[in-house]
């Protein structure tokens, strides 16, 4: 290559590494800016990107600490409903992976290392089961969790959860598993290993990260879930946090919470750039191995 | 390699069908059975009752009413406008979306590809679209479009048909073109990590002879580079084009249906939860299901997606 040709490759790169920055982190900065204008500013219109005067009262409203800028309490009403979302978020999300990825786990090593009949009928089931519309449930689930008493209660989402979390786990999981050098087991049993020990030692270690990376994005899957969190609840009981801020208005329907909004956002987005900045590797590596062998 | 390779049971029998083979199968299928039943329960059933109170006409309000109407409620739907209407919705957005995902997708691979400082800070900070919740990516970008408070009217008033005063959600086009930027603000990261392991996939060898034989940047691209990566690509189109089209989330926040942006989804949503008619919303459920297979089929009949070899199991 010219050095000519070489210097623009390198110029365009730097040119999309720019673009792809503010692509992915504009958004971002966006609500937080928002989550520091006060409602008064909202209220008046506010289309500048920075805030005139930054504010916490946004943050204090919706964690319910302290005393707002003009000296009262902030509303306990907010607060309570966006914290309890938080938890029942946090909840039902946690459960549903848990539960996908120890089924998920058991059907993955039975696909990566066993010899049976159906291994590619389950496979194929568990993708097409991933491509099913979810709001096909909410017809039939509203009916039959009214009957079961299941309506607007955890395992009501976390049920439903399993059709999209257990397919995503074992499809990740399997790809995963695949490239495991299961021989290594044998290897420690000649070496005098007995096979506990060399489950312990040699497997765990080596499958524990793809279980770990399919957790992650079974757990992303299940934080984002909306259809299903709006249609089967009702109050903050099980409301989880997308379902709780779509249906969040404020005092005034004609002008909505922005700020307040956006705080909500910025809030629940923490968790994720926090586990994306730890496990970014890892997650890179279980979105595509999934679907493409990278 | 394939899985059997590593397994000493399989590599011995065969043959035979031995007692440690049978075994195996044995294991294998109750390993599978869970995830299996599982998965059986809580999409099969549902879609069974689904199918049957299809058949009723069935309104929660009015639950002593119930009534075998057949397959009524299936032709009020394909008769009526609304359905064909957001149906039409429903693909254009997926197809729009997935068009300009596939290719803004594939520029964002090839600069990942290429760039050799701050890998970690773009893979991160691409990830980060990915894993925000598409609920809070709608509110983002409704306030970004929005009339008092948002700072697209600002910043681009000097392009033709946008003021200081441009109300995105009080026309249908406006609106619509408002949630596809949520939806592929959020989704082309996905698209372009699937189009990164592609990318990566394809021999620098094979780019290297042709480029000593004289193949233009662009030949390069047309006749070595993407018909290498061709199962990569077809995976993340099937992938993105099915998830586009239960699009729910964005319209939802953004737009509540207003300006006729009603998706498919959501059509089933409002007809079961906010109509309670049952027996429609269940008839509207299996129609769902139906096109998305339909259209999982087309995809993978068109454009022969072979799955298996995408992952590598060929």
């Amino acid at each position: 290559m010219s050095t000519k040709a070489r210097a623009g490759t390198v110029a365009g790169t730097s040119v999309g590494f720019v673009v792809i920055m503010i692509w992915c982190l504009l958004p971002v900065a966006w609500i937080i800016s928002l989550s520091f204008k006060s409602t008064a500013e909202t209220g008046a219109g506010s289309p500048q990107f920075l805030p005139k005067d930054g504010t916490l009262d946004n943050y204090k409203t919706l964690l319910g600490v302290g005393k707002l800028s003009d000296g009262s309490e902030p509303d306990p009403a907010v607060s309570h409903d966006f914290l309890h979302a938080l938890i029942n978020s946090f909840g039902v999300a946690l459960i549903a992976t848990l539960l996908s990825v120890v089924f998920a786990t058991l059907a993955a090593y039975a696909i990566a290392r066993l010899e049976f009949k159906g291994k590619r009928l389950v496979l194929s089931l568990a993708l097409a089961i991933a491509m099913f519309p979810v709001v096909s449930l909410v017809g039939p689930l509203f009916d039959m969790w009214r009957t079961f008493h299941l309506f607007n209660t955890w395992p009501g989402l976390i049920i439903p959860y399993m059709t999209f979390t257990l397919p995503l786990a074992i499809w990740t999981l399997s790809a995963f598993f695949r490239e495991i050098p299961w021989e290594m087991e044998q290897a420690a049993q000649v070496d005098g290993a007995t096979s506990w020990q060399a489950f312990r030692k040699v497997i765990v270690p080596l499958a524990a990260p793809g279980v770990f990376t399919a957790a992650i994005l079974t757990f992303f899957f299940a934080w984002n879930e909306f259809v299903l969190a709006i249609s089967l609840t009702s109050t903050t009981d099980s409301r989880t946090v997308p379902a709780q801020m779509s249906f969040f208005v404020g005092a005034d329907p004609f002008n909505p919470p922005y700020g307040q909004l956006a705080t909500a956002s910025v809030v629940v987005t923490v968790p994720i750039i926090v586990i994306v900045l730890l496990f970014q590797r890892k997650i890179v590596a279980g979105l595509t191995s999934g679907a493409v062998k990278g | 390699m394939t899985a059997t390779a590593t397994t000493p049971a399989a590599t011995a029998g065969r043959a035979t069908k031995s007692d440690r083979s049978n075994a195996e199968n044995r294991l294998g299928m109750r390993l599978v059975a869970p995830a299996v039943v599982v998965m059986l329960i809580v999409t099969a059933w549902p879609m069974i009752q689904a199918l049957y109170l299809s058949l009723f006409k069935y309104r929660l309000t009015t639950p002593d009413e119930k009534e075998f109407v057949g397959i009524g409620n299936y032709t009020s739907i394909l008769t009526d406008g609304l359905f064909w209407k957001d149906t039409v919705n429903t693909v254009i957005i997926m197809v729009v979306t997935v068009a300009i995902e596939l290719v803004i997708g594939f520029v964002f691979a090839m600069v990942m590809h290429r760039v050799i400082f701050a890998r970690g800070v773009i893979r991160t900070s691409i990830l980060i679209p990915y894993g925000i919740i598409t609920v809070v990516s709608a509110f983002a970008w409704q306030f970004t479009f929005s009339l008092s408070n948002g700072w697209v009217n600002s910043w681009f008033d000097w392009l033709p048909g946008i003021a200081a005063d441009t109300n995105w959600f009080g026309d249908h086009w406006p609106a619509m073109f408002a949630i596809m930027v949520s939806e592929i603000w959020k989704t082309t990261p996905f698209m372009s990590l699937l189009l990164l392991a592609g990318l990566s996939q394809v021999s620098e060898d094979m780019i290297e002879a042709a480029k000593v034989d004289g193949a233009t940047w662009w030949q390069r691209l047309w006749k070595v580079v993407l018909p290498n990566m061709r199962a990569a690509i077809m995976v993340a189109v099937l992938f993105r084009a099915l998830d586009a089209f239960r699009i729910f989330d964005n319209i939802f926040v953004m737009t509540r249906g207003a300006q006729d942006t009603e998706s498919s989804s959501f059509l089933t949503y409002r007809q079961v939860i906010e109509q309670f008619q049952l027996g429609l919303g269940s008839a509207l459920s299996v129609l769902l299901f139906l096109t998305v297979l339909l259209l999982a089929f087309l995809i993978v009949r068109l454009f022969r997606v072979d799955l298996a070899q995408a992952r590598g199991e060929s």
